[in-house]
């Protein structure tokens, strides 16, 4: 209670000095809101359980204030109490109150940030820090940041700090300085070149105190990369290797053996026409601020994953995690419109999107005849640099066409194949591994200028897991508001008793920066990937409320 | 969750009270050159659309394919610039131009990697659309995307060129 009394009479000291800034031609508060609340009912049929709180919401609000070169900000969180599948062991997420303080000065060249920043060097391969609320994940950095420009296309970084954990921070320190130079930017005389190439290296270490009962282990952990992107013309290169020195931890086990990892994506493009081929090796790359750390939790980089982010509802139901401990993959995708006035292209042209990508493991061999792989306290297995095991992770095939028939009519039609290793990705023993077919259809028919009906239709077809689904969903939209009905049926389910419909219903009104949303329903159990990081999702039952707002 | 209301409030009250800048933070465009974001909305006097989406965001790309269609007409009309802003991490950032350029998109298109530029213009989810007048102001912002919405959002630039107030 007090801390929010504080809070909002530092909100109104803000507002009134902003005022008296905003004459003199100064400052200004920006800020936003956003709050998702659940009532849970119980449900035994789906998993779904109640809670003792009966409602749980998670709430947070930025506030930011700038004059000239300078500005300074916070957030309040609240988890009152924390909503079901966030991370929250023991309720360590729980409470409510000021995490996040800023504050920074810049100018032209200069830029120094003291409290809390989110920061990446590269690809991340060594050093991201991120928010990404809906998934829990917060490892925002507390220490100091300075950014120079020593000159144009010269940039320099440095960072100091500890992470965020909840509401306290990790027992890491971390350090790390990241350049980048642009040569066409820094060299007068290439200023105009078709050929572009910038070039970036970076180094990160980590000092946490070693503690260990049995084994010695390395205080600071030292981490490089180096990255070099070159375009020329529509092809442009981009590729980053990362080493990492020996780092024994929770996630690989504690073997002392470095990690490496190389990324590489090439692509090129002209109007009409894109193509992207990637593929990366990692191998031991998990890198946190505390070595005993797991999931979620004070991660200093970010492994990117290689596959494509899923945006219908079915395929999602089975998405892909980066597996830091080793992975290779490969990606290829296609995007083709076929030109405006042609016979397939039709009045407006069609796009078609293919998308491919493959993850399998790396080839690991034991160090000694008598020592399994990645046994504690050793060095862990041996492999070649870019080797590719036997074992398939991961696999989707997409093809996508939309289409726009007339002022009236668009329509997206997909499909989709999918393996997927379910022990790999979900860490657990002995399930089968899935294999999926997807179709879906996606038509939109606007009736009169702002008003439209929004139809999506998808199938799921597979023998493993929980067996075919359909879903259905239709949603009318009028200016600033929308209604929506799905229904998501597990029809296939082997357990007859378990064909299950996941009806929702919801509503939802929208106004300049401000949206609130009200949703009635079921919702599946699931796992739920932003950005490289899972959370899974428990099944609930009950009214959701969403509310979020920019100013 | 009253005390919740009472900061909502008082944030909005906020809202009406000040015009915002857009802050400056350090973005790539698509040839991997870092810009300023204080230069990319500059347009000699004219509105600026700035568009936060993300090549995973199904009702983004069917904003920015309606803004797309019109931009011709727009431009002419009230000389606006649009600039798309994606807020896809290092799994899509490399795909953001082949996925733009395929699409035969008009206006520049930006990468906001780590959400930088995302977060300081307070954005929550994408889509979300800012209106930035002559003078460098945020005069009108939008979040998400409902079928003809671009046709509102013409309306808001039709009076921000000509310097007309938005009620």
């Amino acid at each position: 209670m007090k801390k929010v009394i504080s809070l909002l009479l530092s909100l109104i000291s803000l507002g009134i000095f902003s005022l008296y800034a905003q004459e003199n031609n100064g400052g200004q508060v920006t800020g936003n809101f956003q709050s998702e609340a659940q009532y849970y009912i119980e449900d035994s049929q789906i998993g779904a359980v109640a809670v003792d709180e009966n409602v749980l919401v998670n709430s947070w609000a930025n506030f930011a204030y700038t004059q000239g070169n300078f500005s300074a900000g916070f957030r309040y969180e609240g988890y009152m109490n924390s909503l079901l599948g966030y991370p929250n062991m023991g309720g360590i997420n729980n409470g409510i109150g000021i995490p996040i303080k800023w504050a920074m000065f810049s100018n032209d060249n200069l830029e120094i940030t003291v409290g809390n920043y989110y920061e990446q060097f590269g690809n991340g391969l060594i050093f991201r820090t991120y928010d990404e609320k809906m998934l829990g994940v917060d490892n925002a950095m507390m220490g100091f940041r300075v950014k120079y420009t020593i000159m144009s296309g010269v940039y320099l970084k440095g960072v100091i700090g500890k992470q965020r954990y909840y509401w306290d921070y990790g027992p890491g320190l971390i350090r790390g300085i990241d350049g980048e130079i642009q040569f066409n930017d820094m060299i007068k005389a290439f200023a105009e070149s078709d050929l572009r190439v910038s070039a970036g290296g970076s180094f990160v270490s980590k000092y946490q105190k070693e503690e260990h009962p049995i084994y010695i282990l390395p205080n600071n952990v030292g981490a490089g990369a180096g990255r070099l992107n070159i375009i020329y013309k529509g092809f442009n290169v981009n590729s980053e290797y990362a080493y990492k020195i020996n780092d024994p931890s929770a996630e690989n086990n504690y073997i002392y053996k470095p990690g490496q990892a190389l990324l590489i994506n090439a692509t090129y493009s002209q109007k009409g026409l894109g193509v992207v081929i990637g593929t990366k090796w990692v191998d031991n790359m998990s890198f946190r601020s505390d070595r005993n750390a797991n999931l979620t939790d004070l991660s200093i980089n970010l492994m990117p994953e290689i596959s494509r982010n899923h945006i219908y509802t079915l395929p999602a139901f089975y998405p892909y995690a980066s597996q830091p401990n080793g992975e290779w993959g490969a990606k290829a995708e296609v995007f083709y419109k076929i030109p405006k006035k042609t016979l397939l292209g039709g009045k407006y042209g069609t796009t078609i999107s293919l998308y491919y990508s493959r993850v399998q493991e790396i080839e690991k061999t034991r160090i000694a005849d008598s020592i399994p792989i990645s046994s504690k306290g050793t060095l862990g297995y041996n492999t070649d640099f870019f080797s590719i095991g036997d074992e398939l992770y991961y696999q989707d095939i997409n093809v996508e066409i939309s289409k726009k028939w007339n002022k009236k009519l668009y329509t997206n039609i997909s499909y989709m194949n999918l393996f997927y290793n379910y022990d790999v990705l979900m860490g657990v023993k002995g399930h089968e591994n899935v294999y999926a077919n997807i179709a879906i259809a996606d038509l939109t028919y606007k009736i009169s200028s702002g008003v439209a009906i929004k139809t999506e239709f998808q199938g799921m077809f597979t023998k493993q897991d929980k067996g075919n689904w359909g879903l259905g969903l239709i949603e009318l939209t009028i200016p600033k508001w929308f209604f929506t009905v799905f229904d998501n049926w597990n029809y296939g389910n082997p357990d007859a008793d378990d064909r299950v419909h996941y009806l929702n219903v919801g509503f939802g009104f929208v106004n300049g920066g401000n949206r609130i949303q009200l949703t009635y329903g079921k919702q599946r159990e699931g796992v739920m990937c932003i950005g490289g990081v899972c959370r899974n999702v428990p099944a609930s039952n009950g009214l959701a409320l969403s509310i979020s707002s920019t100013f | 969750m009253k005390k919740l209301f009472l900061i909502l409030i008082t944030g909005i009250l906020c809202t009406t009270l000040f015009a915002q800048e857009v802050p400056s933070v350090q973005i790539k465009d698509l040839n991997g050159k870092t810009v300023n974001t204080k230069s990319i909305v500059e347009n000699d006097g004219k509105p600026v659309l700035v568009a936060f989406f993300a090549t995973w965001c199904k009702p983004c790309i069917k904003e920015l394919t309606a803004f797309n269609e019109e931009y011709e007409d727009w431009a002419e009309e009230t000389g606006v610039k649009i600039v798309a802003i994606s807020t896809d991490n290092a799994r899509s950032s490399s795909s953001v131009a082949p996925f733009v350029n395929a699409r035969g998109w008009e206006f520049d298109v930006y990468l906001d990697a780590n959400s930088d530029f995302k977060r300081a213009m307070n954005v929550a989810n994408v889509p979300h659309t800012f209106l930035i007048d002559g003078n460098g102001k945020v005069v009108w912002q939008h979040t998400t995307y409902l079928e003809g919405d671009e046709d509102h959002t013409f309306e808001i630039i039709k009076k921000v060129a000509k310097g007309q107030p938005i009620k």
